[in-house]
């Protein structure tokens, strides 16, 4: 169990996050510069937030009112950083022994050896940082940091040092290190299908502080914010304006949309894959639009739509499909009516 | 050919070396760490003999070291000892001369650690002591192995400031450079070239040295 409460500046920068976390993943989603790895590095101890309180497992780590701030060795949060920050002078093994300098003289060795064997590390042992991949780098930072019996882990973009096909076989073993850790687990990151894939709970940071937070089925069904929602991956995003009860105005899109405004929202936003193809069919939020652009991505289809009635400049309206429904529904004219279905359409403020 | 100017020179160098290693590790460590108007302060004036010319480093010594002076004074007349004219009063002058680069290539090399190897150990459990000799220290060996040669190279080298507070006694206080100097002036061409030859051939395998070093070095960072 880890709370967190602290409030710092830093120049102009001020970080003021607030959030609790049981034994559970919790990931801090945010744009780069958005304080996530700031708050990773206040609860590790080292940078010092001006005020507030981090409590871990009934241990005070820092308590601004008491004047207590306990150094970083004394505070057993392990923390991977986004490099890795392997020591460069020392082996594999050597690196990962170095993790082990709380146990006790006697067992360090041996902890030491079994976890070379957990992470299949053997045969690298001898190696030094710059003659492992970068996979094999995450595998020492993370026994390292395990050996070091940390009591909570924190995860620094975990995979943004590593190439995009070698991500998905570490983030196998990454969860798997997760399942099997008995306390609090943070991963910080920008990236929204990892995220989904590694948390429990979600944390949305932006500008310093928490957005908004939630389970991860919450966050990404309903963001509340517009950061929430870009950082989710919406990206259909306009400005909303009310026109009266049942009914708004889609001020970037340029049309009317029916649906009841909440009173906090002031941006009406769809997921480019909750636009439905209306056919013929009659109902409501249907609009006839011109095919703009239709852009091909590996797997699927983009086709950037304009309502018919919408004024000149307006923002074009992404639509996200499989291949093969795309090559169903194109009938090879320039038009064609789709449906903004009301209760996929996400109310931000 | 009598060799105790090479012996001489070779143990004012060596010394002098020693006395700096320290010295500019130490004012490196601590400037890389102060806050930046104390560092801009700091840096100026601990890198100052590398552009002063080493007579005018020679002359502000003996303002303070000559027997006349504030402290050679006070030397004298509590020890009996004169700072000036021995063979060791040589290594006052070559340790200011050489400070310099001993001083930038150990902030290179302090500066350019990544903080972040610091922090990573701290959070896991181990001792600020133990992070200065065993990471930061390894890491910037390269810089600083690099620093002590050049510093060591430079030391043979020293003539300005060394004439003028040792002076020339011949198997007191002569070094190679002032001997090949004496010996020119008194048109002794045919020793005064043999001394040139042994002073480079030092300077050759001290500066093929450090040239191994570095490049040993680069291949270690491209690594990285």
């Amino acid at each position: 169990m880890l709370s967190v409460s602290v409030d710092a500046l830093f120049g102009t920068f001020r970080l003021n996050v607030n959030f609790e976390a049981g034994n559970e993943t919790l990931a801090l989603l945010g744009a780069s510069g958005c304080g996530k790895s700031m708050t990773l590095k206040a609860v590790a101890g080292i940078i010092t937030p001006d005020t507030g309180r981090i409590v871990l497992n009934g241990r005070v780590l820092f308590d601004s009112s008491r004047r207590i701030s306990l150094p970083p060795q004394k505070r057993r949060c392990g923390l991977m950083f986004q490099n890795y920050a392997l020591f460069p002078q020392m082996t594999a093994e050597q690196n990962i022994y170095a993790g082990t300098s709380r146990l006790p003289e006697s067992e360090r060795r041996k902890e030491a050896e079994s976890m070379l064997e957990a992470f299949g590390l053997m045969d690298l042992r001898g190696h030094y940082p710059h003659q492992l991949s970068g996979g094999q780098q995450q595998r020492v930072a993370l026994a390292r940091m395990l050996v070091s019996r940390p009591e909570v882990i924190m995860l620094d973009e975990p995979f943004s040092a590593l190439d995009t096909h070698l991500r998905f076989r570490t983030e196998q073993e990454v969860r798997k290190v997760i399942r099997d850790f008995a306390g609090t687990v943070i991963v910080v990151s920008h990236d929204r299908d990892e995220v989904f894939r590694f948390a429990d709970r979600i944390a949305v940071m932006s500008e310093g502080r928490i957005e908004a937070a939630g389970t991860k089925h919450e966050i990404f069904a309903d963001p509340k914010t517009r950061t929430a929602a870009v950082l989710t991956g919406c990206k259909n995003i306009s400005r909303a304006e009310r026109i009266s009860d049942g009914e708004i105005y889609a001020a970037d899109w340029g049309i009317r949309l029916s649906l009841h405004m909440k009173d906090y929202a002031r941006f009406a936003g769809i997921r480019m894959h909750d636009i439905e193809f209306a056919g013929d069919s009659d109902g409501e939020n249907i609009f006839a639009c011109n095919i703009a652009e239709v852009v091909e991505n590996a797997f699927s289809f983009v086709v950037m739509l304009t309502p018919l009635d919408a004024p000149e400049g307006n923002m074009l309206i992404g639509w996200e499909m499989a291949k093969d429904e795309w090559r169903k529904i194109h009938s090879g004219s320039g038009m064609l009516r789709v449906q903004l279905p009301a209760h996929k359409i996400l109310q931000l403020s | 050919m009598d060799l105790y100017p090479l012996w001489n020179s070779v143990r004012i160098a060596g010394i002098s070396t020693a006395i700096v290693f320290f010295a500019g590790i130490s004012s490196a460590y601590c400037t890389a760490k102060a806050p930046r108007p104390v560092k801009a302060v700091l840096d100026v004036v601990l890198t100052l003999p590398l552009v002063l010319p080493p007579t005018v480093a020679g002359y502000l010594l003996l303002r303070i070291l000559g027997p006349k002076r504030i402290i050679g004074r006070w030397f004298l007349a509590s020890f009996g000892i004169r700072l000036t004219m021995t063979w060791w009063s040589a290594i006052f002058a070559t340790s200011v001369v050489i400070f310099p680069l001993m001083y930038r290539t150990a902030r290179g090399a302090f500066e350019s650690f990544d903080e972040t190897l610091a922090h990573c150990a701290k959070t896991l459990g181990l001792s600020d002591t133990y992070i200065f000799w065993r990471i930061r220290m390894p890491f910037c060996r390269p810089g600083i192995m690099a620093g002590t040669v050049l510093a060591f190279a430079r030391a043979l080298g020293e003539y300005g400031a060394t004439s003028m507070i040792s002076g020339y006694t011949p198997g007191r206080t002569a070094t190679i450079s002032t001997t090949v100097y004496q010996l020119w002036r008194t048109n002794d061409d045919v020793l005064a070239f043999k001394w040139v030859m042994v002073n480079m051939s030092i300077s050759f395998a001290v500066l093929l040295a450090l040239n191994m070093l570095e490049t040993k070095n680069k291949n270690a960072v491209s690594k990285r």
